[in-house]
């Protein structure tokens, strides 16, 4: 195959921070020497957080001339994956997830609840830049459905109500604990486990 | 029902700490050293003695998979690797996540154990993306292994094993192996041709497996109490223990451990507090995952939850995920809806797939409220047909089945909401299949 010119990468002054260049270092060292491109997706992730939450030209540069891969090949990897975004979001990028688990549980009304609360469609963000509203598909927590995740975390066992009261705290700039918000732990059974019951105590 | 006793993931609700000294006290570990001195192939034949069966959906016998693996003999200086699928992403499946973050020191000792008996000294665990927290347990976990010596260099179990983890960034097709394969390579999930088999040419072109987490982290357990204990459990060709995934319309949705075969109905009323509104309010289950056809509900009444039972009912039992619907459900919407997942998560390869998925997604759309005509739902199902083997990846048969399931089992209530719309609808122009 003929390989004409790869354009030149141009990334600017784009740079990850010591603790990502550490935690990059870390990747590196999982692959192969000469397979650096594996480490493409985890490095587009650093990328995305160093940038803000969204992967730019020069992020995705970056990430090429880090991997010795063309800026092409990155970009294709970081279209093809849902959790890449090419654009900018807003500082908490609520995906509720729409699949059938998490719609037999009411995951329209969730959206709904959002949509009114953040004032803002489905893929907009809201205009102080707080909020991203998406809606994505299956999540895998489907015994805690119906569930949205914010940024890393997941908020499960949801109503419309403690939906637009998690919203309300993270616009106030409240730290929310992640996980089931109907109290039970895990996806135990609702009121605790029937079975491995000596587990608790042996704790 | 299944005894305590007989329950290998002890930790499934995290009421103990996932770290390494509380999964030694839960018996984690136990007797690694000993498995790993032993023969690749006497592990082998022990894991084909269990007749363990895949855990992540196609229920391929492990122990035949492993023994694709070159034999010591035959193995020339490529690097075998083992490759854990921890993509877990079909709809109603969420057992793994449980694994990956209340026992991951369990999936560690499995991986140790399956590298000896393929010949492997490196591991790659290949995680969803979404689950960040999952992935931060996993990692911990790692570290501490490699800090007690059960991992690295100089292991002190005897054989050594890199372990590493890898996080995905959200595509479901990276779960069937050969596109996780391409996409741990640093590329897009796209599905390769096979043969040649990962076994043959995997992950860098050298001999690899790809194991689900469950099956992985149940092995040491199999070994460490006997293949009799194993096999005394379940129906035969099906044994053991298996994680379930309950969701929808039960009053107590969870995850729990079971016996192969359990009937489904004891799976959701002892464990689950049965179908929301009672058993008679129950329209349909999809008994094995989004993949899998739908049941009747008088299939329901007795069916057991084994690979074989279920095949024999025109389903699967896929990965054990039950997503249970009363009859308050529309269940044309409900397929919809993963009809709308499957053209959503389509890697756009092959066209039959690519094409076909959002084809049907359109016309159950439109079903959904009955703009279509009875001649349609056999066009809709001929093009499941055409989509059904002719792709190179299962994501084509995956999404054509729930269709296939749906117009099998609900013909009737798909041309009744016709019949509804057409007599509304009077004159008014008549929409054409191919969109």
């Amino acid at each position: 195959m003929k390989v004409t010119a790869r354009p030149e990468l141009n990334y600017g002054d784009f740079a990850f921070s010591e603790e990502r260049e550490a935690q990059a270092q870390k990747i590196l060292a999982r692959y192969p020497e000469g397979r650096e491109a594996s480490a493409i997706i985890p490095f587009l992730d650093l990328a995305q957080r160093e940038n803000g939450g969204w992967l730019s030209k020069e992020a995705i540069d970056y990430v090429a001339m880090r991997t010795g891969s063309a800026s092409i090949r990155v970009y294709e990897v970081a279209s093809f994956y849902t959790m890449f975004y090419l654009e900018p979001v807003g500082k908490h990028v609520v995906q509720v997830c729409r699949t059938t688990p998490c719609w037999l549980r009411g995951a329209d009304a969730l959206t709904d609840a959002a949509k009114q609360k953040l004032g803002i469609g489905l893929g907009e963000t809201s205009e102080d830049g707080n909020f991203t509203l998406i809606e994505v598909e299956c999540l895998g927590a489907c015994c805690n459905a119906p569930m949205v995740q914010i940024n890393d975390d997941f908020y499960e066992d949801l109503t419309p109500e403690r939906m637009g009261e998690i919203l309300d705290d993270l616009a106030a700039g409240k730290e929310v604990a992640a996980g089931p918000q109907s109290g039970r732990r895990y996806s135990e059974p609702e009121g605790g486990p029937q079975t491995l019951l000596h587990m608790a105590s042996e704790a | 029902m299944l005894q305590d006793q007989d329950r290998i993931f002890t930790n499934l609700y995290g009421q103990q700490h996932f770290g390494l000294q509380a999964a030694m006290k839960r018996g984690v570990w136990d007797g690694v050293k000993e498995m790993v001195t032993r023969e690749r192939g006497d592990i082998i034949d022990d894991v084909k003695a269990s007749d363990l069966r895949g855990r992540g959906g196609a229920g391929f016998p492990t122990g035949m998979k492993w023994s694709f693996m070159p034999p010591d003999d035959r193995m020339d200086d490529r690097p075998h690797y083992l490759v854990v699928n921890a993509d877990e992403s079909e709809p109603g499946t969420c057992k793994d996540r449980e694994i990956l973050r209340n026992d991951p020191h369990r999936l560690l000792e499995g991986m140790v154990v399956a590298c000896r008996a393929m010949g492997a000294h490196t591991g790659y665990i290949y995680i969803r993306g979404e689950f960040y927290n999952e992935a931060s347990n996993v990692q911990v976990a790692i570290d501490e292994a490699y800090d007690a010596g059960l991992l690295g260099k100089n292991s002190k179990l005897g054989w050594d094993v890199d372990i590493h983890l890898h996080r995905g960034a959200g595509a479901y097709i990276c779960g069937e192996e050969t596109a996780l394969l391409e996409s741990l390579e640093g590329k897009k999930g796209q599905p390769r041709l096979k043969p040649p088999f990962p076994a043959g040419a995997g992950l860098y072109g050298c001999p690899t497996t790809v194991n689900n987490v469950e099956t992985i982290a149940v092995v040491p357990e199999i070994l460490r109490r006997g293949v009799s204990w194993w096999t005394g459990l379940g129906p035969e060709r099906n044994r053991g223990t298996k994680l379930f995934c309950v969701s929808g319309h039960v009053n107590k949705p969870c995850n729990v451990e079971e016996e192969m075969g359990i009937p489904l109905r004891e799976l959701l009323e002892k464990h689950c507090g049965g179908v929301r509104g009672g058993w008679d309010n129950l329209l349909t289950i999809i008994p094995g995952g989004s993949s899998v056809p739908c049941l009747t509900s008088s299939v329901c009444g007795d069916i057991k939850m084994d690979f074989d039972t279920l095949r024999a009912a025109g389903s699967g039992l896929g990965t054990a995920a039950v997503i249970v619907m009363d009859k308050s459900t529309d269940i044309i919407r409900a397929i919809e809806r993963l009809s709308h997942f499957y053209m959503h998560e389509s890697c756009g390869q092959c066209t039959p797939c690519r094409e076909g998925t959002g084809w049907m997604w359109r016309v159950l759309g439109r079903m959904c409220e009955g703009r279509s005509s009875r001649e349609e739902i056999g066009m809709l199902f001929d093009v499941t047909k055409q989509i059904e083997g002719h792709t190179i990846c299962a994501l084509g048969d995956a999404a054509a089945w729930p269709v296939q399931g749906l117009i099998r089992n609900f013909r009737p209530v798909i041309e009744e909401r016709i019949d509804r719309f057409v007599a509304g609808q009077s004159g008014a122009d008549m929409p054409v299949a191919a969109e």
